[in-house]
């Protein structure tokens, strides 16, 4: 009995649907109970930790090897045993056959990390949207609605329902944005919705093209015969419209590859990031940094680079060239910055360049790794590190990125400006949110020992044998990166004493305290011991690489 | 019988309205309308529950293999026989879920008509009798029959909009719709019983006595004349190569120019019909019509009765001409493309709070059209699911902007403003209809759409040996259409947003809408059951899907087999 409550609680079919259960249970409460908006409120927070519990639990399971479902779906494709990704906790089931779909989840240690990110970060987000107080129950089911599309997403094995999670996710953030943002909120809600809705678009058209002429959609099948150039049952390709083999993938491949670069965003795709970022509500700018920018690169991870190998490692060069031009140009841009938000938006664009790095040395040797080319025992050294760095580097900013805007945050909320000319010296004043503001800042610009280093030392020591000269520019954006950094601390916290804001109550209030306290804590494990979690995405990327 | 029963009851229904119930007595007209539609409802589930039963659509796959549908709850009564006419009504895959649409959006309509005191006693009778119409035509298997409901259907259309309509254009919307129908009707009549001499010639052929005695044979009946309306025999007909070993069919004889009568009268047929689907060039009536009716009729109108013109095109047309199919939908799709972005585009331009969902019925339908066009059966399948979310999904629309003009008076987009703080429930409801429309993956909007661009991305070269297509280039440029046909759902995004935001969203003018209060109980059940059936599609999509494939199989086995005679 017990057993089985577990493997119900533990099915990622549950951890999927529970957050929208807790949605459907909030708007309950508006209709029955609508004054009573911290029940509201605690009844979302609520269901966000036993979604917390999930992930965790998942984690640990997944590290020890040892999930408790059944491992081996019900009718899987049997070539789907070839492919380089190897899933725990699998499920399989019909769902819309009529386009060849099915109900098909698992996780390996990439999506594990993910789902104990997107874990952490929403209850965390949740408390900080306590200080809400329009439409409180709506906001909160919108909150486990956006929680419902990340996960979904990152345990899809179905491309049709991979598709169903992306684009569900923008709905509640676009409303999130829409009705409780800032002042500009209807411009960045709709540019944010328009851009995805672009990009998602041709993802929406490779997605069938690739369906008609492989016949599934499993990503595993797919992954496995999709680049060797087979229909998912080992025959030959079904080619549309008399294009060539070369036409289809490269048409795929732009497709998938605007799409992603879109959501991460790599350089130029980036501009509705910093409009977004910084009229969404504190909470939704937290999770829509810390979380949904990684489904960008988390596409990439599963999806473009293992379907696509020989585009990629043609492609490489100009995604590392990307990649640096948004470390640098990001960098730069938020140092420009007068306001706080807008700066900490920039410094995403910054910080997931070294993501965009470490993802075009994968791309850079993955197709020699699967084609059995010769590779060099410094390459694959190399590569691994880069890889492994570049994943660290999403759950690593995922925390850091949430931090910094729940200190702009809070900031804002007590002083109503972001203007940094209009703040400093005010360390003397509030002493408790300097200290954690340095703290957080510090783990953005990489202090070694915090979570941020290891990660991207990781990112450039990888990439350094692949890309010398690229990698070399990058890191002088690592100097720029302590710049704008030291820009903003300075501009809030040092310097003379704004008069103005000593009669004001700016101190960081403990709920804020307790939403920040996980996230620090986290960014000094992960500084110090990052093995708790190394392993795990260690032994997805060295089976990727047949290591 | 359970068909014959809606059919009767809501005709009676309106009888006894007209006859028994005093003018005064707007009550009890609500009342004897919402019983009688309540009714067909539930008959409507049954029907659809029945459809859906394994053996029911294992039987109906099966079937398909034949090229020949399967149907439910069959009735076949004579009633001219001397013309070969008889009352003969079925259910099949395709039809099934129409009907349950059928009941929900006239039992909706009821509902939101609730409010309605002028000549309440009349509206609700001539309601019902529009209901009957759509009824008739999507059950019948006398294509005579479907004939009288097509045309049944239209009289109180007119009668309700010219009379119950927005005052500035009702006479105006009520005409140009009635002629525009009327004339397409027209054309796809002349075609039909170009069809039935040919097929009665043909069979009545005293050299080839042969061919009655097969029809016989197949058909069962002993008794079955040469001249028929009935839809088997029509059936037969068209797939006579198939049964006569290659020899030319009664479709296949040249006609005018040279060109046989599948391939010269399908234009004739699938555009004449098309033109309640809202074809390109022909949808010029819709917007016009829609935004004249009144907000039920406005429902009916574009949730059901524009399907009639896609499901009658598809029966009358692509079914029983798939030799015309081959040749004209390459190239018809081209129109339907148009219906798509073109819509959506005019859609993006309106100020009219009621004109953008007008235009938006067109770019949807087009997606319907589209869907036909692809010749496969994903994609078939897809528009028949479409059919079924946009019916209910333009209905939940139409709902909104009513709700929002009986407070505002007024549906001029800029002026409006700050609704969704006074009426939530129908912001919601607006919301969920958008995001169904922009094609939102999880909802029913997506399970149509993607089966539709998957079926036409594939194209219908399926069989490219059987398949002739004469007008085609060389190269095949479905695909194309597909990635073109994407466009439209990004202006579909941009659209809906846009309204939504300025109607829903800002500040709220008390000066200007003073009492503004929100909706009734019975607007809210409307809304909640419409939202529903369009969940339902989504959360189930398989329901839906195996249904309609079921009763599109057929027609794609028609469509995939050899034809003999290149005429």
């Amino acid at each position: 009995m017990l057993g089985e409550i577990t493997k119900f609680f533990l099915s990622l079919s549950t951890l999927t649907f529970l957050p929208m259960l807790g949605a459907g249970v909030v708007m309950l409460l508006k209709i029955v109970l609508p004054e009573q908006k911290s029940l509201g409120r605690n009844v979302a927070l609520l269901f966000s930790l036993i979604v917390l519990i999930q992930s965790i639990a998942l984690f640990g399971y997944y590290a020890a090897g040892t999930c408790p479902i059944g491992n081996v779906p019900a009718n899987a494709n049997a070539n789907a045993s070839a492919s380089p990704f190897v899933f725990a906790c699998e499920h399989q089931s019909e769902f819309f056959p009529l386009v060849g779909s099915t109900w098909h989840v698992g996780i390996d240690g990439l999506s594990a990390a993910m789902i104990l990110l997107t874990g952490i970060l929403t209850p965390l987000a949740m408390l900080i949207s306590y200080e809400i107080e329009e439409n409180v129950h709506e906001h909160m089911a919108l909150f486990l609605f956006f929680e419902m599309g990340l996960l979904g997403l990152f345990v899809s094995l179905d491309l049709f329902t991979f598709f169903l999670f992306w684009e569900l996710s923008l709905v509640p953030m676009y409303f999130l944005i829409n009705i409780w943002g800032g002042e500009n909120r209807r411009y960045a809600s709709f540019k944010f919705f328009l851009y995805a809705m672009g990009g998602s678009l041709g993802l929406l058209l490779a997605i069938q093209l690739i369906s008609s002429v492989a016949g599934t959609m499993d990503i595993p099948t797919l992954v496995a015969m999709w680049p060797k150039n087979l229909n998912a049952t080992g025959g030959a390709l079904t080619l549309p419209f008399g294009a060539s083999l070369e036409t289809v993938k490269n048409i795929a491949f732009l497709a998938f590859f605007v799409a992603f670069a879109i959501k991460v965003p790599i350089w130029p795709f980036h501009t509705w990031l910093p409009d977004a970022h910084t009229e969404a509500p504190t909470a939704g700018s937290m999770l829509l940094a810390g979380v949904m920018l990684k489904l960008g690169a988390y596409g990439f991870l599963r999806l473009v680079i293992p379907l696509f190998p020989a585009q990629s490692q043609a492609f490489a060069p100009v995604i590392a060239i990307l990649a640096m031009a948004g470390i640098i140009l990001g960098a730069l841009a938020a140092w420009g910055q007068t306001d706080f938000k807008r700066l900490v938006a920039y410094s995403s664009v910054n910080h997931m360049g070294f993501v965009v790095l470490g993802i075009a040395a994968f791309a850079a040797i993955y197709n020699t790794i699967l084609t059995g080319g010769a590779t060099s025992a410094e390459q694959m050294r190399s590569v691994t590190l880069a890889t492994n760095g570049a994943v660290l580097q999403m759950f690593n900013h995922g925390l850091s990125s949430a931090g910094m805007f729940l200190l702009v945050g809070a900031l804002y909320h007590k002083a109503h400006t972001r203007d940094l000319t209009k703040f400093g010296g005010l360390w003397t004043l509030i002493p408790v949110y300097g200290t954690l503001l340095i703290f957080t800042s510090m783990a953005s610009l990489g202090l070694p020992g915090l979570g941020g280093f290891v990660s991207e030392f990781q990112v450039v020591a990888g990439s350094w044998w692949f890309f010398p000269t690229i990698t070399a520019v990058s890191m002088l954006g690592l100097l720029m990166t302590g710049a704008y950094i030291l820009k903003g601390i300075r501009a809030v916290l040092h310097g003379p004493v704004n008069e103005h804001w000593r009669d004001h109550h700016l101190e960081i209030s403990p709920r804020e305290v307790l939403a920040l306290a996980p996230l620090v804590i986290l960014i000094l494990v992960t500084g110090v011991w990052p093995n708790w979690i190394m392993p795990v995405i260690n032994q997805t990327v060295t089976r990727l690489f047949g290591l | 019988m359970l068909v014959t029963i809606i059919l009767a009851v809501l005709i009676i229904a309106s009888l006894v309205l007209l006859l028994f119930v005093n003018e005064n007595q707007g009550q009890e007209a609500r009342s004897i309308a919402i019983l009688a539609t309540m009714i067909t409802l539930v008959l409507s589930v049954v029907i659809f529950l029945q459809m859906n039963q394994p053996g029911n659509l294992a039987a109906a796959q099966s079937n398909a293999g034949t090229g020949r549908s399967y149907f439910v709850d069959e009735l076949n009564i004579p009633w001219i026989p001397s013309l070969g006419i008889g009352y003969h009504v079925g259910v099949d895959g395709v039809t099934a879920p129409m009907i349950l649409l059928t009941g929900i959006a006239t039992f909706c309509g009821v509902l939101i008509s609730w409010r309605i005191t002028d000549r309440t006693r009349e509206f609700m009778a001539f309601f019902l009798l529009l209901a009957a119409g759509v009824y008739g035509v999507f059950v019948s298997l006398d294509m005579f029959l479907l004939f009288f409901w097509y045309e049944f259907a239209i009289f109180p259309m007119y009668l309700l909009i010219a009379t119950w309509g927005w005052v500035e254009r009702r006479e105006y919307a009520a005409m140009k719709l009635t002629l525009y129908i009327l004339i397409g009707s027209v054309f796809a009549l002349v075609g039909l019983l170009v069809l039935y001499f040919s097929m009665g010639a043909f069979f009545s052929d005293l050299a080839h006595p042969e061919r009655l005695a097969t029809l016989r044979q197949v058909l069962n009946n002993p008794t079955a004349t040469a001249f028929s309306f009935d839809f088997s025999h029509f059936e037969i007909a068209s797939r006579w190569a198939q049964l006569a070993n290659g020899q030319p069919g009664p479709f296949d004889v040249a006609s005018i120019g040279g060109v046989s009568i599948a391939r010269f009268w399908f234009p004739f047929i699938f555009i004449g019909f098309g033109v309640l689907a809202g074809l390109f060039p022909f949808h010029n009536w819709s917007p016009d019509g829609h935004v004249a009716a009144p907000t039920a009729v406005s429902m009916i109108h574009a949730g059901v009765l524009m399907k009639l013109g896609a499901y009658a095109a598809l029966r009358v047309g692509v079914q029983l001409l798939p030799e015309g199919a081959k040749v004209h939908l390459p190239w018809i799709i081209l129109l339907a493309l148009i219906n798509v972005v073109y819509g959506a585009f005019i859609a993006f331009r309106q100020r009219d709070f009621k004109y953008v969902i007008g235009f938006s019925s067109v770019s949807h339908m087009g997606l319907v059209s589209m869907g036909f066009a692809s010749m496969n059966l994903v994609g078939m399948t897809g528009a028949g699911l479409q059919m079924f979310s946009h019916g209910a999904m333009t209905a939940l629309f139409f709902a909104c902007v009513g709700m929002v003009y009986d407070q505002a008076h007024t549906r001029d987009i800029p002026s409006l403003g700050g609704f969704g703080k006074k009426l939530p429930f129908v912001a919601t409801a607006f919301v969920f209809a958008g995001l169904v429309s922009m094609g939102m993956p999880g909802l029913s909007g997506f399970i149509a759409e993607f089966p539709i661009l998957s079926g036409v991305f594939q194209g219908p070269i399926v069989n490219p040996a059987t398949l002739q297509l004469t007008y085609t280039p060389t190269f095949n440029y479905y695909p194309y259409i597909a990635i073109l046909s994407a466009l439209g759902i990004i202006v579909t995004a941009a659209y809906v947003l846009r309204v939504a935001q300025q109607v829903f969203g800002g500040e709220f003018n008390e000066a200007r809408f003073p009492g503004v209060k929100g909706v009734t109980l019975t607007d809210k059940f409307a809304i909640v059951l419409l939202a529903g059936s369009l969940l339902f599609v989504a959360l189930f999509p398989n329901v839906m899907s195996s249904m309609i494939k079921s009763g599109m199989a057929p027609v794609v086995t028609a469509l995939q087999q050899n034809a003999p005679v290149g005429r």
